[in-house]
């Protein structure tokens, strides 16, 4: 990317002339822009369709769908749905776990991730290019491949009951967060690393010529500079953790301690004869993400090409 | 949208070719308290790294050639390639979820994959109203893809489905259970699936052409080139870095592929794929570790011919 990019910056002010040049194309054959916006529009609505299908579905007694069918516009619509999952689903507990494990491992990741980054990109030693090399193949392999020692590395691991009401590393939301962060350590220190990488090494020789120390020049200088990295990376990492269904299915026993996106298995369950009340249980699972992508849509969207543009 | 921060990092590097820029330190320029802090900086991710992601996958080389249940680690013996012989010969799930792997790769890579870089060109051409197109075909990615699953079993079920009603078929012996009938199944899970991957690589394919020259394109115009002939003869190539990134988050998507699967029936009765196959050998009620790995040594071994691909690609290029 480095030549494309930096000469798409360059070329901005010729932008003008390709947009008369691709004018001058379109218009010569003469209206060819309508079915492109009957294409989109209509992917458009056909993209919408599910969600906004969940959303109906949920808004209609169950009741009223029984008696005219859930195609059908007859009956109430109300939130009774969304009350009653609400009261029935537990999401309370399942959100709240949802939390517990989100921020930690967001946190830690961000850190080890950006430490190990800092180490990697601004000095050299053997190894290093070897070890970025592992980072990133270990966030590319399917987590399946290492789940099974994994899990019986858990189960093997004796703890007081003090810290864990299993006696092991399993069903414990801890372990959960440490399996995460490990998995997205390899991708966000690939990431940063990159970023890191560019910026100026003068910048750590000022510091170091000032007296500062390794740990000052990581903390004081490179961090604040990697801030826009941070904060998309952050906000892909919430969404991905809080997306994560793997890791509690198989870490965790007990219902109470999932996630709620793990939950979402026993919500099915729950609610399989009521389509009304499944459909009011995904759409509260949805409204966390929505919120977060209408809000930082940017961010996420620059964490996901930051990530794969870096090739 | 992601310009300002792909650019940043990347003109930077460029510009490093202008003036000589200042070299990364050196371990022995530092002094001993320094190179502890730097030690303990690299020691702890590498350790993270080490006991939790490349031990157990070691570990699940090595359990593929033993006979263990799971319980104390003095029952581990090994039995030589007997779980190979299970998993290529007898097993019945095998060979059908390799197919699986295989079709969901086949089915993302022929209409997922185009149909993201079919919206990402028509978007970033000078449309009214891009930005909302954008977020309606980027919403799913935001979604896990267990709650996909949820959300497309009210649009597949059987009595209720929007599906069947659309289609007239609800309600007569006609209807299909979409994820239910084993024939179809599969189809289905993958047009949810769709749903998803195809907004992924729309979005980075938009980041793609946005880096792409616009006076290539302007060029070919004046050449006389329609928009296809521009399209595949000059942007598409134009974008190969992106493109061999697009390659391998397809195929790495589709051995990837098991929340949906797993949300819809655990993973049976025609959704069987390699990684549920190791699951279901770990959370079932005979624990048979040796097969479940040996399962998963198959899957680790198909995953790093992508894996690979791509690193040696990355970094080669860094270094020069």
């Amino acid at each position: 990317m480095t030549t494309t990019s930096s000469t798409a910056r360059a070329a901005r002010p010729k932008d003008d002339a390709r947009d008369q040049a691709v004018a001058r194309t379109r218009s010569k054959r003469g209206g060819t822009v309508w079915p492109t916006y009957l294409f989109l529009t209509v992917m458009a609505v056909m993209w919408l369709i599910p969600l906004l299908w969940a959303v109906y579905t949920s808004l209609r007694p169950k009741a009223d769908t029984d008696r005219y069918g859930y195609f059908s516009v007859a009956g109430a619509f109300n939130l009774q749905n969304y009350i009653d999952a609400w009261n029935q689903g537990g999401f309370i507990t399942y959100f709240g776990n949802s939390v517990l494990i989100t921020v930690p491992t967001v946190i830690l990741t961000l850190l080890f991730a950006s430490m190990m980054a800092f180490a990697v990109s601004r000095y050299s030693w053997r190894f290093n290019v070897t070890l970025l090399i592992m980072f990133t193949a270990g966030n590319l392999l399917p987590p399946q491949v290492l789940a099974t020692p994994l899990f019986e590395m858990f189960k093997l691991v004796q703890l007081p009951y003090s810290i864990s009401d299993s006696g092991t590393l399993l069903n414990q939301l801890y372990s959960v967060i440490a399996a995460n962060t490990a998995f997205q350590i390899g991708f966000c220190t690939f990431v940063l690393s990159n970023y890191m990488k560019a910026i100026p090494m003068e910048l750590s020789e000022a510091a170091r010529v000032d007296g500062a120390g390794v740990w000052t020049q990581y903390w004081r200088v490179i961090m604040p500079l990697t801030r826009p990295a941070l904060a998309a990376l952050g906000t892909l990492e919430v969404i991905f953790i809080y997306n994560d269904y793997f890791w509690p299915l198989i870490l965790i026993q007990t219902g109470n301690k999932l996630p709620i996106t793990t939950a979402i298995n026993n919500l099915q369950g729950q609610f399989l004869s009521n389509y009304n009340l499944l459909a009011a249980g995904a759409v509260i699972t949805v409204i966390p993400t929505l919120i977060i992508y209408l809000a930082l849509q940017r961010q996420f969207i620059a964490g996901l090409t930051l990530g794969a543009n870096k090739g | 949208m992601s310009a300002p921060l792909v650019a940043l990092g990347d003109t930077e590097v460029g510009s490093g070719a202008k003036q000589p820029p200042a070299r990364r330190r050196r371990l022995r320029q530092l002094n001993s308290q320094d190179r502890i802090v730097l030690g303990v900086m690299i020691a702890i991710p590498t350790l993270i790294q080490a006991v939790l992601v490349w031990l157990p996958t070691l570990g699940s080389i090595a359990l593929s050639f033993a006979r263990w249940d799971g319980l104390a680690l003095s029952d581990i013996h090994g039995n030589g390639l007997t779980n190979y012989r299970f998993v290529f010969a007898e097993s019945p799930q095998f060979w059908p979820a390799v197919l699986h792997n295989v079709t969901w790769l086949a089915f993302l890579a022929v209409i997922g994959t185009p149909l993201g870089l079919l919206l990402a060109v028509l978007l970033d051409s000078k449309i009214r109203g891009t930005r909302i197109y954008q977020t309606i075909f980027f919403m799913p990615v935001m979604l896990s893809l267990a709650l996909i699953g949820i959300i497309w079993e009210l649009v597949y079920s059987q009595d209720n489905g929007l599906l069947n009603f659309l289609l007239g078929t609800s309600g007569t012996p006609r209807a299909i259970d979409w994820f239910g009938n084993s024939h179809v199944n599969l189809w289905a899970a993958l047009v949810a699936a769709t749903w998803r991957h195809a907004g992924y690589i729309m979005i980075l394919y938009l980041a793609g052409l946005k880096g792409v020259d616009p006076s290539l394109r302007e060029a070919a115009a004046l050449d006389g080139a329609n928009g296809a002939q521009t399209f595949f003869r000059v942007v598409f190539p134009a974008m190969a870095p992106t493109n061999v990134i697009i390659v391998v988050i397809t195929v790495i998507e589709s051995l990837r592929a098991f929340d949906i699967v797993y949300v819809i029936n655990h993973g049976t009765n025609g959704l069987e794929l390699l990684s549920v196959l190791v699951v279901q050998y770990l959370v079932g009620e005979t624990q048979v570790i040796g097969i479940g790995s040996a399962f998963a040594v198959v899957l680790l071994v198909i995953s790093l011919v992508p894996i690979v691909i791509y690193l040696s690609r990355t970094f080669s290029t860094k270094e020069r």
